[in-house]
C-alpha cells in the first residue's frame, strides 16, 4: 500500500529539510557573507576531500559494512605521493603510486572482511592503526613540504574554472569541487545504474541470501573495499594538494564525518538504506555547518558539539520515526 | 487447579484468519498434544496464550474463573511456561546463572551474589528433572543441547519453587534438535511433571512422540480445530487424516508427461564431513523427494548439490559435468534453489519483488540495468506464479507469506532451471498457495525440470515426488518407490531404526 501520509513524507525528507533550515539560517545571519556564490564555491572547495571519502564509503555501507581505515589510508597514500615527489619522481608517477596504496590497502581490508571472515569494525580498525604506522615510517614521522611538493601538483588545488562568463567575474570554479563530483557521478553510475551495484545491495539486504541466490559475495565485498580505499587515496592526494605538503595525520578527522555523512543520508532512505545522493545532503549539511558556525566566530569545540548533536537527533528522529511506522 | 480451558481463540493478520474460533482444555496430570500441519495455527496458538501475540478473542478459565492474559507478563503470572526449540539460554553464563535467570540472585551483605546459594538453587533444580550431571559451574553455551533444554526447564521449575499451583508446560517441538538418548531423557522429565500436576501441552510433528508420551490430542487444520479425543482412543491414521484433510490424490496433480531418460544429477558412493552413502541418479523430468527426521541433514544433502559442500569421496555429476563449486556457479549452470527459511534465507525483505526476483540474474542485462525490461520480466514471472502484488517495487516484506514463497519461485524458474531444489516449498503458506505452488512444482517436472524436493510434509512428498530419498544423520537409508505410499506409510519407513 502506498500510503502517501504527512509523517512518513516528513522522515524521508526530513533530513533535506534540516539542510534547507540550515541554509536559511545562515542567510538570516549572515546576509553579507554567507549567501553569496564566492562563499558558496568556498564551501564546495572546503567539503571536496570529506566527499570523496563519503561517496566511496557509501560503497561499503550499501552492504552494512564500513570502513574506519579511510583517515589512516588517505594520510598515507599522500605521504607515499610525497615522500616519492621527494625522491625526485615525477607528479605521475607518485600520484599512481597513492591511488595503488589505496586500492590494495582497502582490498586488504575486503580480503580480512570477506575471505578471512573477521568482522569489518575490528578489521578496519586494525588496519586503521597498521596504515597509519605505515605512514609515519614513510615520512619518518616528519612533515613533507615546501621544495619537495611539485609546483604543478600543489596548483591542482589553487586552480579552478573561471566563471566570468555566467557573471561571477572573478570567481572560479575549484578543480577539487569538479573532482567530487565526478567521484559523485561514478559512485552514483555504480551503486544505482550497474549490476554490480545492485549486487551490493543485494548483499546489504541480505547477505545470506544473496550467497544462495549466486551472488559472488566474497569478491563482492573485496572490490567493494577496494573502491573505498582508492577513494580515500584520491581524497588523501587532494588534501596533500590543498595543504602543499602531507604529513602522517592529516586524513585522521575524515573517517568519522564520512560515516556521519552517509547515516545522515541512511535517513532518507526508504527502508534506511544509503544512497549516494543521499550521502551528498550529509556532507552538504556537515561542510554548511562548519562554515556557517565558522563566520559566526562560534568557538571550535562548541562547533563540535553542536555538529555532533546535530548527527544523533537526525539519526534519533529517524529512529523513533522508522519505529513508529 | 484442575483444569485450564481456552476458549474461542481467534486472530488474524490483516485479514488473514490464521486461528478461527479453536477451544482448547487441559487436564492437570495429563499431557495434551497439538497437533496439524505447518501453518495450520500451531503457533499462532501457542503466541497467543504466550501473551506475546494479542488475541482478537480468547478466554482463560482456569477450574471455570476468568484468568487476564494480555501480555506476556500475564502468562508468565498465570503459571504458563514455554519452552521452545530455540533455546533462549545466554551461552556466556554459566548453568546455575541461567537456571537463575530472571529470578532475583541470592545476595551476601546486600550487595555481592552469593555464588554458593546460587549455584544450590540451581543444582536442585536440575537435580528435580534427574540431571545432576550437568555441572552448574561450567558456560551454558558449552552444554550439547539437550541439557540446554533441561537448563530452560529446570529454570521454570525455580520460577515455580514459590507457587502454590503447578502450572502448564508448553513444549514447542522439543525434540526437533534433540538427540533419541536426549528426547528418551526429555521424556522422563515430562513424566516428573505430570506426576507433580502439571499440565503439558505438546507440539510436535512426531507422531510416535505423539502416542508415546501424550494422554489426549487435538488437531488443528487450517486455524480451525477438527479433532480432540483421547490417544487411548485414536490411531495415527485417525489423526494424520485429520491433519491432512482430503485424500492426498485430490489435493496434487499428478504427472502428465514421463520421466526423461536423460540424467540431470548422479551421485556415485558419495561422501563428505556430515554425509555417507550417498549412491542415486535423477532424471530430467524427474521429482526426488528427500526425508528424514534431522532437517540439517536435507539442508546439507540440496547445499551439497549447490556447490556448497566438500566431498570427500565418491563422485557428484550434474547436468552433465562436474559438481559446482559455488552456489554462483550452480545458477549460471541452470541449478535453481528455494531456501528453507523464506525470510532470512531467501528474501531481501525491505527491497522490491523486481530486485528480488532478479537478483540471480542481473548477469542477464550487461553491465548497465535496464528496468524497464526488468519490470517487464518481472511481471511476466509474477504471472507466472499467480503472485498477488501491489507493483514491482513494492517490499516483499509486506506480502503475505505464500506470496514471499511465491516470489523465490518467480526468481527460482526465471531461467528455466534445468534442476530445480526445493526446501519446504509450502512451509508456512496458506491452502490456496500451497496448491498453486504444488501445481506449479508438477508443471516444471512435466515440461523436463528435475527436481529435488526436501520436505517435513509427508502428503506433499506422497503426492509430488517420484521417488523418496530417506535420509538419517547424514546417510542414506533408502530410497523407497512412492507408489503405493501412503503419509502413514512414509513416516513409519521415516522411523524406522537404521538398517546395520
Amino acid at each position: 500500500m502506498k500510503t502517501w501520509t504527512l509523517s512518513a513524507a516528513l522522515r524521508q525528507w526530513g533530513t533535506f529539510l534540516g539542510l534547507l533550515a540550515i541554509v536559511l539560517f545562515f542567510a538570516w545571519r549572515l546576509p553579507e557573507t554567507f549567501p553569496t556564490a564566492q562563499n558558496f564555491l568556498n564551501i564546495s572547495q572546503q567539503i571536496s576531500m570529506l566527499a570523496v571519502v563519503a561517496f566511496t564509503m557509501t560503497i561499503v555501507m550499501v552492504m552494512n559494512d564500513f570502513d574506519l581505515s579511510v583517515g589512516s589510508t588517505a594520510s598515507l597514500a599522500g605521504i607515499v605521493a610525497a615522500a616519492l615527489f621527494a625522491a625526485g619522481q615525477p607528479v605521475w608517477v607518485g600520484v599512481s603510486a597513492a591511488l595503488a596504496v589505496g586500492l590494495l590497502g582497502g582490498a586488504f581490508n575486503g580480503f580480512l572482511v570477506a575471505y578471512i571472515g573477521i568482522l569489518p569494525f575490528i578489521a578496519t580498525l586494525g588496519t586503521l592503526t597498521m596504515f597509519s604506522g605505515a605512514a609515519f615510517m614513510v615520512s619518518d614521522g616528519k612533515t613533507i613540504f615546501g621544495r619537495d611538493i611539485p609546483a604543478e601538483f600543489a596548483g591542482f588545488a589553487r586552480f579552478g574554472i573561471p566563471l566570468d562568463a555566467i557573471g561571477l567575474d572573478g570567481a572560479k570554479l575549484p578543480l577539487m569541487t569538479i573532482a567530487a563530483v565526478i567521484v559523485l557521478l561514478v559512485v552514483w553510475l555504480l551503486l544505482e545504474q550497474t549490476t554490480f551495484g545492485r549486487r551490493l545491495y543485494a548483499i546489504g539486504g541480505n547477505r545470506v541470501a544473496a550467497e544462495l541466490a549466486g551472488i559472488n559475495t566474497r569478491r563482492l565485498r573485496l572490490i567493494a573495499f577496494g573502491l573505498t580505499g582508492l577513494g580515500a587515496a584520491v581524497a588523501g592526494l587532494m588534501y596533500a594538494s590543498r595543504v602543499a605538503s602531507a604529513n602522517p595525520t592529516q586524513g585522521a578527522g575524515l573517517m568519522l564525518d564520512a560515516i556521519a555523512a552517509v547515516f545522515l543520508g541512511m535517513t532518507m532512505g526508504r527502508e534506511g538504506e544509503p544512497r549516494v545522493l543521499a550521502t551528498l545532503v550529509g556532507v552538504l549539511i556537515l561542510g554548511i555547518l562548519d562554515n556557517g558556525l565558522t563566520q559566526m566566530n562560534v568557538d571550535s569545540y562548541v562547533r563540535e558539539v553542536l555538529i555532533g548533536a546535530i548527527v544523533v537527533s537526525a539519526v534519533a528522529i529517524s529512529a523513533v520515526g522508522q519505529r513508529r511506522t | 487447579m484442575q483444569t485450564l480451558r481456552f476458549q474461542g481463540l481467534t486472530k488474524a493478520y490483516g485479514g488473514v484468519p490464521a486461528l478461527s474460533d479453536v477451544t482448547l482444555s487441559l487436564s492437570c496430570g495429563r499431557v495434551h498434544a497439538l497437533m496439524g500441519e505447518n501453518g495450520a495455527g500451531k503457533s499462532t496458538l501457542i503466541k497467543l496464550i504466550a501473551g506475546v501475540v494479542a488475541a482478537d478473542q480468547m478466554t482463560v478459565l482456569r477450574d471455570g474463573a476468568v484468568v487476564p492474559l494480555r501480555t506476556a507478563a500475564e502468562a508468565t503470572k498465570a503459571g504458563f511456561r514455554f519452552i521452545h526449540q530455540e533455546l533462549n539460554i545466554v551461552p556466556q553464563l554459566s548453568v546455575a546463572e541461567n537456571v537463575l535467570l530472571g529470578h532475583p540472585a541470592p545476595h551476601r551483605f546486600g550487595a555481592f551474589i552469593d555464588w554458593r546459594s546460587l549455584e544450590d538453587r540451581a543444582a536442585s533444580a536440575l537435580a528435580f528433572l534427574g540431571a545432576e550431571h550437568i555441572d552448574v559451574r561450567q558456560q551454558a553455551g558449552a552444554m550439547a543441547t539437550g541439557d540446554r533444554m533441561l537448563t530452560r526447564i529446570a529454570s521454570a521449575l525455580v520460577a515455580d519453587a514459590g507457587a502454590a499451583e503447578p502450572c502448564l508446560y508448553v513444549f514447542d517441538e522439543p525434540t526437533a534438535a534433540l538427540t533419541v538418548t536426549e528426547s528418551t531423557k526429555l521424556f522422563d522429565v515430562i513424566a516428573r511433571l505430570k506426576e507433580r500436576g502439571a499440565a503439558v501441552l505438546y507440539v510436535s510433528h512426531r507422531m510416535n512422540e505423539v502416542l508415546q508420551i501424550c494422554d489426549d490430542v487435538t488437531v488443528l487444520r487450517d486455524g480451525r480445530h477438527v479433532l480432540t479425543t483421547q490417544i487411548a482412543k485414536t490411531s495415527s491414521a485417525e489423526i494424520i487424516e485429520a491433519m491432512t484433510g482430503k485424500p492426498v490424490s485430490d489435493t496434487i496433480p499428478g504427472r502428465t508427461a514421463p520421466v526423461r531418460q536423460r540424467i540431470a544429477c548422479r551421485l556415485t558412493t558419495l561422501t563428505t564431513r556430515d554425509q555417507s552413502g550417498l549412491d542415486l541418479s535423477l532424471a530430467q523430468g524427474e521429482i526426488l523427494g528427500v526425508a528424514g527426521l534431522d532437517q540439517g541433514g536435507q539442508t546439507a544433502f540440496l547445499r551439497l548439490i549447490l556447490g556448497q559442500g566438500r566431498i570427500q569421496k565418491g563422485l557428484l555429476e550434474v547436468l552433465g559435468g562436474r559438481a559446482p563449486k559455488s552456489p554462483e556457479q550452480a545458477w549460471a549452470r541452470g541449478i535453481a534453489y528455494v531456501p528453507r527459511e523464506r525470510r532470512s534465507q531467501g528474501l531481501m525483505l525491505g527491497m522490491g519483488v523486481r530486485p528480488n526476483t532478479l537478483f540471480p540474474h542481473l548477469g542477464d542485462y550487461g553491465f548497465l540495468a535496464q528496468k524497464r525490461s526488468e519490470v517487464a520480466r518481472t511481471r511476466t514471472l509474477a504471472d507466472q506464479v499467480r503472485l498477488r502484488f501491489q507493483g514491482t517495487e513494492q517490499p516483499v516484506g509486506q506480502l503475505s507469506g505464500g506470496n514471499q514463497q511465491k516470489v523465490l519461485f518467480a526468481r527460482a524458474i526465471a531461467k528455466n532451471p534445468k534442476l530445480l531444489l526445493l526446501e519446504e516449498p509450502t512451509r508456512g503458506v496458506d491452502v490456496g498457495a500451497r496448491a498453486e505452488i504444488h501445481g506449479l512444482i508438477r508443471t516444471l517436472s512435466n515440461s523436463g525440470t528435475a527436481v529435488i524436493l526436501a520436505s517435513s510434509d509427508l502428503v506433499e512428498l506422497c503426492g509430488l515426488a517420484d521417488r523418496i530419498l530417506i535420509l538419517q544423520g547424514g546417510r542414506q537409508v533408502a530410497v523407497v518407490d512412492r507408489q503405493a505410499m501412503t503419509p502413514a506409510d512414509l513416516l513409519s519407513r521415516i522411523y524406522a531404526p537404521e538398517a546395520v
